[in-house]
């Protein structure tokens, strides 16, 4: 193989393991924001069981908040290298726009996390209710900002604009034009609805496991409810941007649109194509299920709206292949997900928010769904990824153009290395989650009271509260 | 020269101070996770602890610093990144292991956390051994020859006990009880490796460089340089000294890792004074490297902004944690 596809391969493999952490954390940084505020708001009030209850769910998922963003961490280090090491070209021909935008990334939004996570986990009882709700706060801020820089950066690549190129060299005419180039609102809303939704679907999946696995914590009840709500809310709206979304790839990426819907001929009412293969080889679909005209009527809201076909872009469109089944994984979870909040949400309220309640199918649904977030999430970077292809800034700087010269026996060694190294770590990460929502509740509130007496190795913050 | 002309020599200050930030900080954690196999499982849970609040910012500056390289001077990344290619990937995969074990060892099973304690300290350790050779090869300009490597190798070995005595130094600081007195120990026991290590880079980099060996012996200079070795002696022997008295398990805990600190700072600004205006040692010079000035004054603004306030977030950070880590208290 040569170094190229290696090089692909391993940056692929290095943003996909990264991706999986920050969808969670970005959401999930204001959700504990949330659980935290209820319970101040409720621990004075009458009904303690209530203030019990959040937080308890402030404790443990705060601690699955510790892992997921420690992981974040590790593997984003990695990824400040990718850049580097996997295309050097990269910086040197677009680094005037790339550089500021990474560089603010790291002086704003990384520091900001870093610098507050400690009080965050570990700050109770050291600084105030309020300083310590305001570093939760700032935690969650950065990893957003973090999202907007580096989406900035993305989006430029996909839609590039405010920009000049005077002797082969690229120059900034507005940063305001660079970071608000056309594609950037609708990736930006995109990939935060992600987040929430991922971290939605894993707040109700989780909880839902703990009631199926019968150790009866407190908190699962309460943070199935939140994540139900979070999630019926959001489905929808994240369906309305992403079709908006794809509106603007049409008018920007169009060869990316014909590979996502398997157009090969410029067409006028073109079909929407639930399944088919496409076959790069014969440049046709085999195995074709068609909705008549819809997929025009999706993308240019008229029945019988042109679509361009991949013929119209020689040498200058992605492989069909992996974008068009990526993107119907991301629009079928979309559906699924749709479908199992609302459901969901409309038959737990009629339970009187009682999980007990709840047909067990449901909840196993609900758990099931857990990492569906992954899925859409990995799948979506997919589309917009490969969709790019053959450029790495779309129209203007081919990939091959940009990789390393280092030797491709090394990048297959360093691959081979990382992806044994993610493996394990997607193996543990997943068995502890497991094993932490599967501790009674006693042995969480015994653990809580031991730590507060013994301080030693405490990850995340346990406190005890008078009286509690 | 020109505004224009003195931005590169910002930013490699800029870089050379997030790199040395780095090195101090990462220095002790490092140093702490390569003493856990000598720690009992109660006093495991206390080394971690006393550096959990701070690691991950810790590490933003390795981030920071090689930003900086990537984003100030596009040119040498690649030259750079493309040498130390396999070292890299190695001090990665150390650092991922480290900092997921950090956290999966107290969440996972009872029965797991010995695996994941290894596992701590085997990441610290391929970190460090990889960040030295890292050094080595970096200070000696790449070069080839058989030479080269035995340097490279040394460093690899040397750097590790360095982080070591800060490790061990830190532990000094923010414990009590029978775990200050065996981190005293470590400390005695990493001293001497540590100090042979830096001898050995200071005779053996000038042998390795012709450039280096011009501009530390000539006359007049090396009369006013040898201020730089000197300090650097007179704080080694303090600390030595200081290991050895009582006050360091009193009021002067604090001393010994103060003192490294600034052995690190000097040896730093020695480093420095061997390579400037180089990036890469005899082949590329800062203005060779750096990109645009248009790109690197937009950054500067975001700098001068950001940094005062990372300053003042981390001071308040190590504010909130001071103290013993014993006294650790969530209530
Ligand atoms: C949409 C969100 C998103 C995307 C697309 C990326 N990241 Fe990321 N990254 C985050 C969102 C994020 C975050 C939410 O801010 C993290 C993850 C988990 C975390 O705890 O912080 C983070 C952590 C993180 C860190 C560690 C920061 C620290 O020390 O605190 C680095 C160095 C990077 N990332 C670098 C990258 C690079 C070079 C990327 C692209 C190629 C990238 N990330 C894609
Ligand atoms: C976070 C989710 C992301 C995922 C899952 C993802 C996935 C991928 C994949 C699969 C490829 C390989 C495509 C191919 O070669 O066919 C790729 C390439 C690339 N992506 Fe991303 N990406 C993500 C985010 C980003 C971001 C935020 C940036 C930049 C700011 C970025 C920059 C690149 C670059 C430079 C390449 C290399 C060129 C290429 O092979 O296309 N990616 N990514
Ligand atoms: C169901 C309706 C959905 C539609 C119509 C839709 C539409 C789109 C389109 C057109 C793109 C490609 C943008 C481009 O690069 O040109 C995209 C990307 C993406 N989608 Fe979706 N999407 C849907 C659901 C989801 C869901 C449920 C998730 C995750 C929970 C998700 C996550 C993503 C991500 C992370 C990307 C890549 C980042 C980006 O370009 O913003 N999508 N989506």
């Amino acid at each position: 193989m040569d170094a190229l596809i290696l090089a692909r391969v391993q940056f692929a493999a290095n943003i996909t393991f990264h991706i999986l952490f920050p969808t969670i954390s970005i959401g999930l940084g204001w959700v504990l924001l949330f659980f935290r505020w209820r319970w101040l708001r409720t621990r004075r009030g009458a009904n303690a069981l209530q203030a019990q209850g959040w937080l308890d769910a402030y404790r443990f998922w705060t601690k699955v908040f510790a892992l997921t963003f420690a992981l974040g961490v590790v593997s984003g280090i990695t990824m400040s290298f990718q850049f580097g090491t996997n295309w050097p070209g990269f910086m040197e021909r677009v680094g005037n726009i790339a550089g500021p935008l990474l560089g603010y990334e790291v002086l704003t939004a990384f520091f900001l996390e870093a610098g507050f996570l400690g009080v965050m986990l570990f700050g109770h009882g050291k600084v105030s209710e309020r300083v310590h709700l305001m570093s939760t706060a700032f935690v969650a801020f950065g990893t957003t900002l973090s999202a907007f820089w580096i989406l900035a950066l993305n989006s430029w690549m996909q839609t590039p604009a405010g920009h000049e190129i005077v002797d082969g060299v690229y120059h900034v005419k507005s940063w305001f034009d660079v970071v608000f180039n056309p594609s950037f609102p609708y990736r930006f809303s995109h990939m935060v609805l992600a987040s929430a939704l991922t971290c939605a679907f894993l707040l109700t999946g989780l909880s839902a496991w703990q009631v199926l696995s019968g150790v009866g914590q407190r908190s699962a009840p309460r943070v199935m409810r939140a994540g139900l709500t979070l999630a019926a809310v959001l489905v929808p709206l994240q369906i309305v941007v992403g079709d908006l979304h794809g509106l603007n790839t049409l008018q920007h990426q169009p060869a990316k649109i014909a590979a996502m819907e398997g157009v090969w001929q410029t067409e006028r009412g073109a079909p929407l194509l639930l399944f088919a293969i496409p076959d790069l080889a014969q440049r046709k679909n085999h195995y074709e299920i068609a909705v008549p005209k819809v997929a025009s009527l999706i993308l240019t809201h008229k029945a019988d709206g042109e679509i361009r076909g991949m013929n119209d872009f020689p040498g200058a469109h992605p492989p069909p292949l992996p974008v068009f089944f990526a993107f119907r994984i991301m629009v079928g979870t979309g559906m699924l997900m749709l479908g199992t909040s609302w459901l969901g949400w409309w038959l737990y309220r009629r339970a009187a928010w009682q999980p007990a309640r709840l047909p067990r199918p449901l909840l196993w649904l609900f758990a099931g769904m857990a990492f569906s977030g992954w899925v859409a999430t990995v799948a979506g970077w997919y589309v917009t990824e490969i969709g790019r292809q053959p450029y790495i800034v779309h129209g203007l700087v081919l990939t091959a153009d940009v990789v390393s010269a280092v030797p491709p026996s090394m990048i297959g060694l360093s691959l081979a290395l990382y992806v044994a190294l993610y493996l394990g770590l997607i193996v543990a990460y997943l068995a502890v989650l497991k094993y932490m929502a599967e501790k009674p509740e006693e042995v969480l509130q015994r653990e809580a009271v031991e730590r507060a007496v013994t301080p030693a190795g405490a990850i995340t913050a346990p406190l005890v509260e008078e009286g509690v | 020269m020109s505004f224009d002309q003195a931005l590169p020599v910002i930013f490699m200050a800029l870089m050379g101070a997030s790199m040395l930030i780095y090195v101090v900080s990462d220095g002790y954690d490092l140093g702490v996770g390569m003493l856990m196999h000598r720690a009992t499982d109660a006093e495991k849970d206390i080394l971690v602890a006393s550096i959990g609040p701070f690691w991950d910012a810790n590490e933003t500056w390795l981030v920071l610093g090689v930003g900086i390289l990537l984003v100030a001077f596009p040119k040498a990344h690649g030259l750079v990144l493309g040498e130390l290619y396999l070292p890299v990937v190695l001090m990665l995969i150390g650092l991922t292991l480290r900092g997921a074990a950090f956290d999966f060892r107290v969440k996972a099973k009872d029965t797991h956390k010995r695996t994941w304690d290894h596992l701590f300290f085997a990441g610290s350790t391929l970190a460090s051994v990889a960040q030295g050779w890292m050094l080595g090869r970096y200070v000696s300009g790449f070069g080839s020859g058989w030479n080269y490597p035995l340097f490279a190798g040394a460093i690899a070995l040397a750097l590790p006990m360095a982080y070591v005595l800060m490790g061990a130094t830190w532990l000094v600081m923010k414990t009590d009880g029978e775990l200050q007195q065996k981190a005293v120990h470590w400390a005695r026991i990493a001293w001497a490796p540590m100090v042979g290590g830096l001898v050995l880079i200071s005779m053996a980099t000038p042998w390795v460089s012709a450039t280096v060996r011009e501009r530390w012996f000539t006359l007049p200079e090396i009369i006013a340089l040898m201020a730089i070795p000197l300090t650097t002696l007179l704080a080694l022997l303090a600390v030595r000294g200081l290991l050895h008295t009582r006050f360091v398990r009193g009021p002067l805990c604090w001393m010994p890792f103060v003192l490294l600190v600034v052995v690190f700072l000097l040896g730093f600004l020695g480093l420095a004074y061997s390579i400037y205006p180089y990036v890469v040692i005899d082949r590329m010079t800062i203005w060779q490297a750096a990109s645009s000035p248009a790109a690197l004054k937009v950054i500067l603004v975001g700098v001068l902004i950001a940094v005062p306030a990372i300053a003042g977030y981390t001071i308040f950070s190590y504010r909130v944690f001071r103290g013993k880590t014993g006294e650790l208290k969530y209530a």
